[in-house]
């Protein structure tokens, strides 16, 4: 991260004080690390939110790890993760490399696909819940018995419901990133593949997919480690149901916690949750490479 | 490191956005139009457009046309009653409790992280490396884990129910992001401009607010916004720490609502509608600043 001129005066110079940092860490130890011990702390201890919290040894983490509704709630996660990353990903690039050509309808167009943004997860929720009802609802606007199906109702369905819900909601957000990115690709490239004489298809594989790289990297990690957070909007949509079919980890990890009032086995799922996050942000990392600093615009 | 977009700009002019809304780059295909992607990005709209216009059309339903017309068509009758229903039953109230949590957790998260940046960028101590080191650590934990030992915090703190609650920790989880972007932009601020500035005596406290300051407008809008959309339209922390209409925020307020009047539901929906004026009113003024801040601000 050196400049390149300057720095042997600088290390004569002081340098800021490290108490500008201070407020900032003091915020983020208080209320992100310490809770972050606390949630492995409470995992061994049963407390049910208002009484005295009881160290209590294992017995949170056996009620967990024995629970098959703990087992269950992983794969979901895992199945909404894959499914929304697989359905999200081409769908944020493409439509990034579309966003950013200059034509003029294009940012129009723009300008429309980011209204989604603006919504929270509880509208977004209430607004599909209202739009999937068999009755009345999309199917029944459009006359199509295909659109009418009971969406919220299926447990074989309701996965991709989710899915798709996730979809409308967050491709708005790594569509911008992508487009950010396909900006910074240099012209040069594209005119000298078109000098020789490649056509869009190549020069998409080969200068705007390569040069993307690092943003592929952040979009993908924010995507998949975002999809551990995704509490909100299946609360509201479904509760986790029907039955256990969309009961998420950090919403298996919330019931728990402030429904069953079991604060020992919820920190618990916190706990696992934690692991899963860092583990997912590491290998991720260790994919891309690790000087994520490093320019974009080499070769340019 | 500094990209070739970014070109040093004296600092008291206000520094531009890394990517300019018109860029030299007009991405692929240019020569020839590009039929398939106009075609997938009319269809992506048609995607972003229906549950729009399904939830406005419906929101200005009575409650008899719901349930009679067909469910994808205007209303014969449009009516604002539904409006005012959701008017009457505090809005203006949550409303402001939003608006308060909203500008109160944005405001020092931004101050914080700034200074946090500026000492990281600048300054060279372990201390410093350490602290980054955590922030980075920060951005890979699914915040939803810690609840709750934030819960536990907020109720010994005597501080359940109050927005105060809701302000605490949303500062604190905003600062891992906001670091990483405002150090990133911070880093491409030429050491010469720096050098020049402490030659003249100045302090680090004053080359942070006139020099990197401005230097980074476009990275401060980028957190600003960015932060502020997150805690808006946040969910999961009024769940759990407030409880009384008084404290209630936007999002949640619309849950609740969809639990009192669940069978009107062109009332929810006029809900949803007005809980997302505010934020398209922002849009529709801001764009472009928007657009390009967010822009900007990810795809480094």
């Amino acid at each position: 991260m050196s400049t390149t001129s300057g720095s042997s005066r600088r290390a004569l110079q002081p340098g800021p004080s490290g108490w500008l940092a201070a407020p900032a860490l003091a915020f983020f130890l208080l209320f992100a690390i310490i809770p972050l011990i606390g949630v492995l702390f409470l995992s061994f201890t049963s407390w049910d939110g208002l009484g005295e919290i009881k160290l209590d040894g294992l017995s949170s983490w056996t009620t967990v790890l024995t629970d098959p509704v703990t087992g269950n709630a992983l794969l979901v996660t895992a199945k909404i993760m894959f499914f929304s990353f697989i359905v999200q990903a081409p769908i944020s690039l493409l439509l990034g490399v579309f966003t950013a050509g200059g034509q003029k309808y294009r940012a129009a167009l723009a300008v429309l696909y980011f209204v989604p943004l603006l919504l929270s997860s509880a509208a977004v929720a209430i607004a599909f819940k209202a739009l999937l009802d068999p009755n009345f609802g999309l199917g029944a606007g459009l006359g199509l018995p295909f659109l009418a199906q009971d969406w919220l109702g299926d447990s074989d369905l309701v996965l991709f419901v989710v899915v798709f819900v996730i979809a409308w909601q967050f491709v708005p957000f790594h569509t911008l990133i992508y487009q950010g990115g396909v900006r910074q690709i240099p012209a040069s490239l594209y005119e000298a593949a078109q000098i020789d004489g490649a056509g869009r298809v190549q020069q998409f594989f080969n200068i705007t997919l390569p040069q993307l790289k690092y943003t592929i990297i952040t979009s993908s990690t924010l995507m998949v480690v975002g999809s551990l957070a995704y509490f909100d909007l299946v609360f509201v949509l479904t509760g986790g149901g029907p039955g256990y079919a969309t009961r998420l980890l950090p919403l298996h990890m919330y019931l728990t916690g402030f429904k069953a009032n079991d604060m020992g086995a919820a920190s618990a799922l916190g706990v696992i949750l934690v692991v899963i996050g860092l583990a997912l942000a590491l290998l991720l990392q260790r994919l891309g490479g690790k000087n994520r600093n490093a320019s974009q615009l080499e070769g340019a | 490191m500094a990209s070739l977009t970014q070109l040093p700009v004296p600092p008291s002019a206000p520094a531009r956005p890394a990517v300019s809304p018109r860029p030299r780059t007009k991405g692929p295909g240019r020569t020839r139009p590009n039929f398939l992607g106009g075609l997938g990005g009319w269809l992506w709209l048609a995607i972003i457009i229906v549950p729009v216009y399904y939830v406005v059309m419906t929101s200005l339903k009575n409650q008899a046309g719901f349930f009679t017309s067909n469910p994808m068509m205007p209303p014969a009758e449009p009516t604002l009653d539904n409006y005012k229903l959701v008017l009457e039953n505090d809005f203006a109230r949550y409303f402001a409790n939003s608006l308060i949590v909203t500008v109160g957790s944005v405001i020092p998260a931004l101050l914080v992280s700034f200074m946090a940046a500026y000492a990281i960028v600048r300054g060279k101590s372990r201390f410093l490396n350490w602290t980054n080191n955590l922030f980075l650590l920060g951005l890979a934990i699914p915040l939803h884990a810690t609840i709750i030992p934030i819960y536990w915090m907020i109720t010994r703190a005597h501080m359940y129910d109050t927005l105060l609650a809701l302000i605490l920790p949303s500062v604190a989880f905003a600062i891992p992001i906001s670091v990483l972007i405002l150090s990133n932009f911070m880093r491409d601020v030429p050491n010469e401009l720096f050098e020049s500035m402490r030659l003249d005596g100045c302090s680090d406290w004053a080359m942070m607010w006139r020099l990197a300051l401005p230097m980074t407008r476009p990275a401060v809008v980028t957190v600003g916004i960015y932060n502020a959309l997150g805690v808006w339209n946040g969910f999961l922390f009024p769940l759990i720490l407030t409880q009384s209409p008084e404290t209630r925020v936007l999002p949640l307020s619309l849950w609740t609502f969809q639990g009192e009047f669940s069978v009107n539901i062109p009332a929810v929906l006029a809900a949803v509608v007005l809980a997302t004026l505010p934020l398209l009113v922002v849009y529709v003024i801001a764009r472009r600043q928007l657009l390009s801040g967010l822009t900007a601000g990810f795809s480094k």
